[in-house]
């Protein structure tokens, strides 16, 4: 545990001279209350010497960008009800871990997302319409990995975990400082992928932040299902692994201790775990219907833990934001959503022969025989069409 | 030079290890141990633990962990102890070694080598000797290759190592110690080309990995009976070479195919399938498939009675119509 200046004042002088060889497990295990720094209105708390309070510009960029995270959000959510997406898996309620974990990391570090990181990556700079190309359905992956050092969304749950072990190991191996940021969310902390990730990367002293958004549901299974631990950052200590929780709906919070545990990893000091309690304000996604196993009071009471408003609020006492900056962040969110409007209602062209494209390096001969027999089945449609 | 599969292919890793740097080669007890069937042998001690190292007992950590690494530019060589043992990484090959080019457009690309020693023939103990490459076999973006010989084996995991696409390398166990004449360094037909082991006018015998030298043996006791059988050695499943066998079938006229992995469904049922497509006119007896039985890998005592064996490829080779007579087998149904 994390000792906190008030904990040293309590201890007595008796109990602070014993002599008691050190338990190395305790230094590995989370607060046991998530950390805070702001309260739910929105009013500062006590400072922290292990988590810092990030400076003023920095947060006024977290505020920007939550912003327009949420209006990207709200956004792609009506593009389902337009048709112009197969599916919308909403991150609302998210913002502060959606965009606090990738403010921080340098963009030369690698991110590992989910599929419900679609605001993380525009938060990131990723061009919006490539990160909804999964879900518009025009190709799987819409950005190039390689020049935005992101993964692309993983569907099967917490598969990503071993990738971002390997990844960080191998950055290292090669003498690179590069930290690998893994999303993951409660359910999946259920699946062996998770366990053998964290595990890989702790034995190899690789630096990776795994990330739990524990937004309470796995779509319909509540935490409980998933855990008995005390709460899901006690997991770290099993492998070794130092971790924290956080209030995931306090944005300052969440990225004072995403700063923290990037540090502790790119100085070569291995993986660190955070766990965030948030909540889902949607439901798993725009197919699904949440009033099935959860009731409105429960999501009410959400709804006033607010991260954008928690940070608004923030700010503007601070002397941070004042109404001419809020409105000007909502135009620019405004124009973002617009933007991304125009451009999704293009419709995509698709090439059935690119299918073949990307299989293997070289197409097989019997891809090639495979892409023969379709291009003469387009041609034949081609000209059907032609003469009717 | 007498050597062995299993000495071949760690030499092998070894000259791809020296080759390049970006190559590393991990998995369980591939460090000190040298492997359980000690194809890593030395590795350790000659390029160092970083570049040859032990992981953790878990085998969908170790693809996984091998895909990250391809992300980060190098070249992961690793190793499943046993075919069985490898079902835990089934979901990283399936959903992401065999994927990752196409879910991004060939912007991220998979050159990792999965080295598997399947099949029995060797007394295992259950879970330690199944076929699995249909499973491999039946997901695009793998490529599945399974050497015979000695110098195939150093040529094709060479090739695999640099190849850029994952390359499932599947080992046959009972050929690990069997000794040939081989001069290494070699390098034979690339992927995509499958080979005739032995030219012959009567009927084709296709087989591939443990099941090669099975028809090599049948072929050589058919004589005594008349026949002069040809044995062509498929290589790589993936890509397959439908043109070495097409051509090979057109001449003799006559088909079986060769595998010891339960015949329902298996790759053997493909490439029957395919040359029957391809050779139908050609054809003067169906297509027979000589497999595996469609149990679970049976106990060392009774592998045998499951094994393809000689004899059950010369009671194929005998019922391919010789006399231009229906096959009996069918015919009350």
């Amino acid at each position: 545990m994390t000792t906190t200046p008030q904990a040293v004042r309590r201890a007595s002088p008796r109990t602070r001279r014993t002599v008691t060889p050190p338990d190395p497990a305790r230094s590995l295990l989370p607060d046991a209350e998530p950390v805070r720094l702001l309260a739910e209105n929105g009013t500062p708390l006590p400072a922290r010497a292990d988590y810092p309070e990030p400076p003023a510009e920095v947060l006024r960029e977290l505020y920007r960008r939550m912003v327009l995270g949420r209006r990207f959000d709200t956004q792609a959510t009506a593009l389902t009800k337009q048709g112009r997406l197969a599916v919308y898996p909403s991150s609302r309620g998210q913002e502060a871990c959606q965009v606090g974990a990738v403010l921080a990391v340098r963009d030369t570090d690698w991110v590992f997302p989910t599929y419900r990181e679609s605001m993380a990556l525009v938060a990131r700079g990723i061009d919006p319409v490539e990160v909804l190309t999964l879900l518009r359905g025009d190709w799987h992956c819409g950005y190039d990995p390689t020049q935005v050092h992101t993964a692309p969304q993983c569907t099967p749950l917490a598969t990503q975990c071993v990738h971002a072990a390997g990844l960080a190991h191998g950055e290292a191996y090669q003498g690179r400082d590069t930290v690998a940021l893994a999303f993951i969310g409660d359910g999946a902390t259920s699946e062996g992928d998770f366990h053998e990730g964290i595990n890989f990367a702790a034995v190899f002293k690789a630096p990776v932040v795994f990330f739990v958004q524990n937004n309470k549901y796995a779509i319909s299974v509540p935490l409980s299902r998933q855990t008995a631990a005390p709460s899901l950052a006690y997991k770290g200590v099993g492998y070794g692994v130092p971790s924290e929780q956080v209030d995931g709906n306090d944005p300052v919070a969440v990225l004072a201790v995403l700063t923290r545990a990037v540090a502790h990893a790119r100085a070569g000091k291995g993986p660190f775990l955070v766990e965030a309690h948030t909540y889902r304000m949607e439901p798993h996604t725009n197919a699904d219907d949440a009033s099935r196993y959860r009731d409105g009071a429960e999501v009410d009471a959400w709804r006033d833990r607010d991260p954008v408003a928690r940070l608004e609020t923030y700010l503007r006492a601070r002397g941070v934001l004042d109404d001419a900056a809020v409105a000007e962040i909502g135009e620019q969110a405004e124009a973002c959503a617009a933007d991304l409007r125009t451009r999704m209602n293009e419709q995509p062209v698709v090439d059935p022969l690119s299918l073949f494209d990307h299989v293997y390096a070289e197409p097989t001969p019997q891809l090639i025989e495979q892409r023969e027999q379709v291009r003469a089945e387009l041609a034949a449609a081609h000209a059907e069409e032609g003469d009717a | 030079m007498a050597t062995t599969m299993a000495k071949a292919l760690n030499t092998a890793l070894a000259d791809a290890l020296a080759a390049d740097d970006r190559v590393v080669v991990f998995g369980e007890d591939v460090g000190a141990l040298g492997g359980v069937f000690r194809i890593t042998d030395g590795l350790q001690a000659r390029f160092g633990e970083n570049r040859c190292f032990d992981t953790p007992l878990a085998e969908a950590g170790i693809v996984g962990f091998a895909v990250g690494m391809a992300m980060s530019g190098l070249r992961p060589v690793v190793e499943m102890q046993f075919d069985a043992f490898a079902y835990p990484a089934f979901e990283q090959i399936a959903s992401h070694v065999a994927k990752l080019r196409n879910r991004t457009r060939g912007a991220l690309s998979v050159p990792i080598v999965i080295r598997v020693p399947y099949a029995g023939g060797i007394g295992g103990v259950e879970h330690h000797c199944d076929s699995s490459e249909a499973y491999y076999a039946h997901t695009p973006g793998l490529k599945v290759v399974t050497p015979a010989t000695v110098d195939d084996a150093y040529s094709l995991l060479r090739e695999a190592i640099e190849d850029p696409d994952p390359v499932v390398f599947m080992e046959p166990k009972k050929l690990y110690f069997a000794s040939a004449e081989a001069s290494l360094p070699t390098r034979n037909e690339p992927f995509g080309r499958a080979v005739v082991r032995r030219p012959g006018r009567d009927a084709t015998l296709v087989a591939y990995g443990p099941a090669v030298p099975v028809a090599l043996e049948a072929a050589e006791a058919a004589r005594e009976e008349g026949w002069d059988l040809e044995v062509v050695d498929v290589r790589t499943i993936v890509p397959f070479d439908d043109e070495t066998i097409t051509a090979s079938v057109r001449r003799t006229g006559r088909c079986v195919v060769i595998q010891e992995a339960p015949g329902f469904a298996g790759v053997g049922a493909e490439i029957a399938a395919r040359v029957q497509e391809r050779c139908f006119h050609a054809l003067h007896a169906p297509v027979l498939r000589v497999a595996g039985l469609d149990i679970p890998y049976p106990a060392p005592m009774l592998e045998h009675t499951h094994l393809p064996g000689v004899d059950r490829v010369l009671d194929a080779v005998a019922r391919l119509q010789w006399d231009d007579q229906p096959d009996a087998r069918w015919a009350a149904a």
